[in-house]
């Protein structure tokens, strides 16, 4: 039986139906990460005995009738997410060694609902990238074609559930790194409201905007694992002291009469035809279900990304100063003093992409700067946020692409940042508004899936899975999967 | 906006990255490149806002004051370069040296 | 260095650092306790691991609220934090989480006593931070160990505005700050544990002049009467330097307390940028008023309350007051001596004489005195309802201290009950008097000094214990038939 082609949903059901065994599940997965993941290099570490390990003790409680909400079920972890026991590397050589002592939240409560994990899953540098190409561990490749990218920083988590090595994994997002790679590899990646996801054991880029989540291969199974990771945590101040959603109740309901927003600011600018066609055809297709397309104005969206490249870089530049060869992690050879010691630790256990940006946020920062860089984007951060604020008043979603065209080649963009940069200036604007935000698979061009991002309203992640079911069960691009 | 080599220097060093001299004007160019992307700012007329330092506008919680830690010296400093009588070592430091 | 100081005059600043005395650090579960093995008491947090997050401490707000009240300060709502950027091996995530624009204490001022009468200091701020680790130089061989220990750990930075003048005023103001400190109970103020630090700005300028002159910041000062003298130090060597035609450098100098000099600190190639930002981890707090209110309402009376409240109620003098007023536990002691000797000024000689004596040569606090309030209390009463007399009760009290003994069982044990009997007084005059002939004689015919001859007679003869009023007045009338 091809397991891997079971919804998440599905495999859950059958694991409670005793139909397979959470052992023979995981070791199907287990088996196709070892037989194809070579091509796409979307794990950094696999975890195959923990992961056997996990799944028997699954298959015990089945046994004993004392199942855990998502027993058995196999998930692949970002590895950005801290995991007592396994190496957590943040695709950095500063942590290629790293073995953290304690596990994050996130992946806590979803081992408290019994899933099993896999391995761990590359990603650019620091979560820094939109191409997976920053990692220390190599580049990740996009299972529709491994010679395109499969975006980032989430890009081994995309890659590998895109081609099918696990049904679902984790994923975070600090500009659009979960929403970008899942429309580059044809997934559903949701990125819930900034305090849903305890970031406690999340590896920090940039606090105020980083955001667990999910990428998966449709929003019935994205609202099921988003539910069990969910939910207050007191060890991250910034969580939301609300418990966790249900995500699944409404999400059947119809969208007959809601309202999607299309910004007149995104559609003005140039995009390629198809991403026109595609977005086009997806509206076309909520018309039909019953929603009403409404135009709103997000008139200051177009700050957005460099209020971003300022915010996320200044807060990355304090992040990642801890990282300085005392306590753990690299440390260059032979230090002959303590200023030798941080300034060739990092110079050394740091990427071009991740010095980049301390630099930038360091000078961001610095005396005589603040007031017009940093001060000034988060002025500005309001502004974007007030607009959001007004738009919700009258529209339930709003639509736009989630990138600006499909994947592209490996190195394309590698040689000009702010060419890279330009990858997440329709996601970026949901990171600092806190909004939540999901890209569905809406098109293809050349071989290559395409997605489409709706942004909802504050905690209303419900809404936007409701409206990507709505679609996904009168579409089939997310069930389109790559020939591997 | 132009970023002279005495101003890279200085931010190398307040981020304590060591920057080869060779790479110096590779550097400088691609951070010059973003620093322009900055000045779109400059037009966004931001007199009657405040500035929003973060997502959520909520009060801190906080927590009760109690121990709730352990000593787990022999686990926290496993991933040490280097330890000696459970201290973390470095290169001597000057005292008051910051 | 002997120009004339009188020409010049200093501009002083006190950034004092206190470690406020919670259970658990401030931003983490982990312990405060002083003195453990290295590391033991840092946890994940406190070792700035990846991921980790602050959680704060709502015990520090209350004593942050506390101070700020007995400063006469705002206490500022919404109040924030923000990171301040430097590396050093003892600050593990290579920011310190501090305060900078909306600190949790805002514009106050202390009074203190200086000789020429009451002086009023401006408070700026007291803001909450976190303490850094220790650096241990010794035996590693050229390197140093790093000990994280007490990151993380409360402070507050209490900043004063440059309005102290002299390095007196400077200690009457710390003392004052670890007085009330102490009294709030939010820290135990050791100097020598590092519990409370002082870095001092200094700057001098001629008299008259208006405009400041250039200061030094001098850190590691760790007891009041080094404040006192690395300020005298930093005063006289500015002065020097000026009128030796130098120009003062703005820079950080440590004291040295065995030379007594100051030094400055190596100087780094580029100037410090702290590069302050608000706090992402953390979101701004909210005080809300009737929080406020119930941390208010919990503070104990107040040194400067409880002086003037020994004034009016005891009559004690200014200086008096003010020297009981200053320990909590001296004056808790003192009240608990009145209650039972209903003589304060004899309770307050008596604190501050005999016990204080004592209590310092055996280097003890007055909470340790082998001597209870109570105790001290009894013999008070014993003098003042004449019992016995004062030189006796000296004895007695020493007696008491070795001993732990009630006064009463003493005065009984010994026999020491003071002879009020006017017959029996009159008996040792008469004796006294038959025995001494001469020195009547002389007394008669107008050598009036040898009535303390007389005195000294009968009170050797009664072995101190008669009355010695009634010895007087007895002795009078005898002598003058």
């Amino acid at each position: 039986m091809d397991l891997h082609k079971l919804s998440l949903k599905e495999q859950l059901e059958g694991l409670k139906k005793s139909e397979f065994t959470s052992v023979e599940l995981t070791s199907h997965y287990l088996k196709r990460i070892s037989k194809h993941d070579e091509k796409f290099n979307s794990f950094i570490t696999v975890t195959e005995e923990n992961a056997l390990m996990q799944a028997k003790a699954a298959d015990e409680r089945y046994k004993k009738d004392k199942s855990l909400p998502l027993d058995g079920v196999p998930i692949a972890h970002k590895d950005i997410f801290c995991t007592k026991g396994v190496r957590t590397t943040c695709g950095s050589k500063m942590l290629s060694n790293f073995e953290a002592p304690y596990s994050s939240t996130v992946y806590t409560k979803l081992d408290e609902h019994g899933m099993v994990m896999l391995g761990k899953t590359n990603m650019d540098e620091f979560a820094m990238g939109s191409s997976n190409e920053t990692s220390y561990f190599g580049p990740v490749s996009n299972p529709w074609d491994t010679e395109y990218v499969p975006g980032g920083s989430s890009g081994g988590s995309a890659s590998c559930v895109s081609a099918e090595l696990a049904p679902i994994a984790t994923a975070t997002d600090t500009g659009g790194s979960i929403r970008q790679p899942a429309s580059l590899c044809g997934l559903t990646g949701i990125k819930p409201t900034y305090g849903r996801v305890s970031r406690y054991g999340m590896i920090a880029f940039a606090s105020s905007l980083d955001q667990g989540g999910v990428v998966a291969r449709s929003a019935e199974d994205a609202a099921l694992i988003l539910e069990g990771m969910s939910g207050h945590d007191p060890k991250d101040s910034t969580s939301l002291k609300l418990p966790s959603p249900d995500l699944t109740k409404n999400l059947k309901d119809s969208i007959q009469g809601m309202k999607i927003g299309l910004p007149k600011e995104f559609f003005e600018q140039d995009m390629p035809s198809y991403v026109e066609q595609s977005i086009q055809e997806a509206i076309e297709t909520y018309k039909s279900l019953g929603a009403e397309i409404v135009e709103v104005s997000l008139k200051n969206i177009n700050l957005s990304l460099p209020i971003y490249y300022i915010i996320a870089p200044a807060e990355c530049s304090a992040n990642l100063s801890r990282y300085d060869g005392v306590r753990y992690g690299y440390r260059c050879e032979d230090p002959k003093d303590i200023e030798d010691l941080y300034m060739r630790t990092r110079e050394e256990g740091f990427g071009a992409e991740v010095k980049r940006r301390i630099l930038i946020g360091t000078y961001a920062l610095s005396a005589g700067f603040y007031d017009a860089y940093y001060l000034k984007a988060q002025k500005c951060r309001q502004l974007v946020a007030n607009d959001f604020t007004n738009a919700f008043e009258s529209v339930d979603v709003i639509l736009s692409p989630t990138t600006p065209g499909t994947a592209f080649k490996a190195g394309e963009k590698s040689d000009d940042p702010t060419e890279m940069y330009l990858q997440d200036i329709f996601t970026i604007p949901a990171n600092l508004a806190g909004l939540p935000g999901i890209s569905i698979p809406c098109g293809e061009h050349g071989g290559l899936p395409l997605g489409m991002q709706l942004v909802g309203n504050s905690l209303q992640e419900d809404k936007l899975l409701q409206f990507a079911h709505s679609y996904q069960s009168n579409t089939d691009w997310h069930k389109k999967m790559p020939n591997i | 906006m132009a970023l002279s080599d005495k101003e890279l220097k200085e931010i190398s060093y307040l981020a304590r990255i060591n920057v080869k001299e060779e790479s110096f004007s590779s550097l400088k160019k691609e951070l010059e490149q973003i620093l322009t992307l900055f000045e779109e700012l400059n037009e966004a007329d931001t007199s009657s806002v405040d500035a929003m330092s973060h997502p959520l506008d909520l009060s801190q919680p906080t927590r009760k004051d109690e121990v709730t830690e352990e000593n787990k010296r022999d686990e926290l400093l496993k991933n040490a370069p280097s330890v000696k009588s459970g201290l973390f070592i470095v290169p001597k430091v000057i005292d008051g040296e910051a | 260095m002997n120009e004339n100081l009188n020409n010049w005059e200093a501009v002083i600043g006190l950034e004092i650092h206190v470690q406020l005395s919670t259970k658990s650090k401030l931003f983490s579960g982990a312990s405060t306790n002083f003195g453990a093995l290295p590391n033991t008491q840092a946890c994940n947090i406190d070792l700035a691991m990846p991921g980790v997050l602050p959680v704060l401490n709502e015990e520090v707000l209350k004593m942050a609220i506390k101070l700020g009240t007995a400063l006469n300060a705002d206490i500022n709502s919404p109040t924030s934090f923000a990171r301040k950027n430097y590396f050093y091996p003892d600050s593990p995530k290579g920011y310190q989480i501090s305060q900078m624009d909306k600190p949790i204490v805002e514009g106050g001022y202390l009074d203190i006593e200086t000789e020429s009468g009451t002086k009023r200091i401006g408070v700026t701020r007291a803001h909450l931070e976190e303490d850094a680790g220790k650096s241990l130089h010794d035996d590693f061989e050229g390197q140093s160990g790093i000990d994280l220990n007490r990151a993380g750990t409360p402070l507050l930075e209490i900043v004063s505005e440059p309005e102290i003048s002299t390095p007196a005023e400077a200690v009457a103001y710390l003392k004052s700050i670890h007085s009330i400190i102490r009294y709030l109970a939010i820290s135990d103020g050791n100097m020598a544990e590092g519990s409370m630090r002082c870095d001092a700005n200094v700057s001098v300028r001629k008299k008259g002049d208006l405009e400041l002159g250039t200061r030094t910041e001098t850190k590691n000062v760790n007891s009041f009467r080094f404040v006192e003298k690395a300020i005298q130090y930093e005063i006289e060597r500015q002065v020097h330097e000026i009128e030796s035609g130098n120009t003062i450098t703005q820079e950080t100098r440590l004291y040295d307390s065995q030379n007594n000099t100051t030094r400055p600190m190596r100087s780094k190639e580029y100037a410090n940028d702290y590069r302050y930002f608000p706090e992402p981890d953390l979101l701004p707090i909210t005080l809300e008023k009737d929080f406020i209110e119930s941390v208010i309402n919990d503070m104990p009376e107040m040194p400067n309350e409880k002086k003037e409240r020994f004034v009016s109620k005891f009559s004690l003098s200014n200086y008096d007051a003010d020297l009981l007023a200053a320990d909590k536990d001296i004056a808790n002691y003192f009240e608990e001596v009145v209650k039972i000797s209903d003589s304060p000024k004899l309770s307050t000689n008596w604190i501050m004489g005999e016990l204080s004596a004592l209590l310092n040569n055996e280097n003890l606090n007055i909470k340790d005195s082998k001597v209870s309030s109570d105790k001290l209390g009894q013999l008070i009463l014993r003098i003042e309802d004449a019992t016995i007399s004062g030189k006796i009760a000296k004895d007695i009290f020493e007696k008491m201290w070795i001993s732990g003994k009630e006064v009463d069982e003493i005065i009984q044990d010994e026999g020491l009950e003071q002879v009020t009997d006017d017959k029996q007084i009159e008996a040792m005059i008469d004796e006294v008097i038959k025995s001494n002939p001469e020195q009547l004689e002389q007394y008669r015919s107008g050598k009036d000094r040898l009535f303390g001859f007389f005195v000294g007679q009968v009170m050797q003869a009664s072995k101190g214990k008669a009355n010695p009023k009634q010895v007087n007045d007895i002795l009078k009338s005898k002598l003058e038939k």
